[in-house]
């Protein structure tokens, strides 16, 4: 577990490092270049902020109204049982069908229990580790009109369940209760 | 779906609060909760604006394509259907790439055109190939190294150890990539069977 925390902490600084070295030994301009890049970083900072807000609205209602509580009362007793923590349950169900609905939630989430707290680490590891399976599906299939799915609505959803189950495992794992 | 969804969250909420007699707090939420929103939005500016940028020099030095040359043989071979090389492989290898480093704007675009030189070799059916279920199970379920707005996320709610996630999620894609492939494989194989 040790190692992988030095994964976590190494990871981005060297792959930085990386970059730059071999930028600049190809001859790249590299602080252009970088410039250039971060541009499109801005576009999409503002291109989601309707999705935010719009999910956060939803949720801060949903939660205030006490509708939450009370829904995910009937739902504790089988998450608890099989050690899922209930707060991330509506995470996994609008994870694969909106990603920045699923940031949305993940955001309350975090700013709700804090960004150390288990639950807090665990939905980061969920919105990292799975994907948006409906949405590539309807984009991908949808522009180059493709009618007829087959199985891969399936086994899309089953691989993000895999990822789901494995990120409750691993975060259980590395940072306990 | 997602329409549902989110206009019913906010509908029950509302009810809810009728019932329960918690309208005043609803009433806050509102306000608070789009102030959020676009809290959180300005602080990914930062790391969209850096990550992207670093990106750029790795698109520009060669990096990218030298990437997708080396997984070229790997992923060959969950492909028997797609020429070696048919621009197809490219656009697949090159998605993937975009994926692994979290671009997913970049990865889009060239997911689509996969998808499109896929449909080609298909005879332009409408319908979907093994090779274009197989492609989406990967793109999907594929390995994230960094996942960027995550961190900016925690970074704006003042973690301690914003990247502490980033170990774990690489090992859960490892995870959900090797179900991914194994899932699509089956279902591969029994579509073989039935001919």
């Amino acid at each position: 577990m040790e190692i992988i925390s030095l994964i976590s902490l190494w990871m981005i600084p060297s792959l930085i490092g990386f970059i730059l070295l071999y930028g600049t030994f190809k001859k790249v301009p590299t602080y252009e270049s970088f410039v250039e890049g971060g541009k499109e970083g801005i576009q999409i900072a503002f291109s989601i902020i309707p999705y935010l807000v719009g999910m956060l609205v939803s949720i801060s209602i949903f939660r205030a109204s006490g509708a939450l509580e009370y829904f995910m009362s009937f739902l504790k007793p089988v998450l608890d049982f099989i050690g899922v923590p209930s707060e991330v349950a509506p995470l996994a169900i609008i994870r694969p069908i909106s990603g920045n609905a699923a940031l949305g939630m993940t955001s309350d989430l975090i700013s709700t229990y804090g960004p150390d707290s288990f639950i807090g680490r665990l939905a980061s590891v969920i919105q990292g580790s799975t994907d948006t399976t409906l949405y590539v599906l309807t984009v991908y299939f949808g522009a180059v009109g493709i009618k007829k799915m087959g199985d891969a609505l399936k086994v899309g959803l089953l691989a993000d369940l895999v990822g789901f189950i494995a990120a409750i495992v691993v975060v259980t794992l590395m940072f306990g209760k | 779906m997602v329409n549902y969804i989110w206009a019913a969250l906010a509908i029950i909420g509302i009810v809810f609060a009728a019932i329960n007699g918690t309208m005043d707090e609803v009433n806050k939420a509102i306000f608070s909760g789009a102030k959020e929103a676009v809290t959180i939005c300005i602080g990914l500016i930062s790391v969209l604006v850096f990550w992207l940028g670093m990106m750029k020099i790795a698109e520009q030095a060669g990096l990218l394509r030298k990437l997708t040359n080396l997984f070229r043989p790997i992923v060959a071979k969950l492909f028997p259907e797609v020429p070696k090389n048919h621009p197809a492989m490219g656009y697949i290898l090159s998605n993937m790439i975009a994926n692994i480093f979290g671009l997913g704007n970049a990865a889009t675009p060239l997911g689509i055109k996969a998808m499109e030189e896929l449909k080609r070799l298909n005879g332009g059916k409408n319908t979907a190939s093994n090779s274009m279920i197989t492609f989406l199970a990967l793109n999907t379920s594929c390995i994230t190294l960094i996942p960027t707005t995550v961190i900016a996320i925690r970074m704006n709610y003042h973690s301690a150890s914003p990247t502490d996630i980033v170990g774990p999620t690489i090992i859960a894609t490892i995870f959900s990539c090797i179900g991914g492939i194994l899932i699509d494989r089956y279902f591969y194989h029994k579509r073989m069977r039935k001919g």
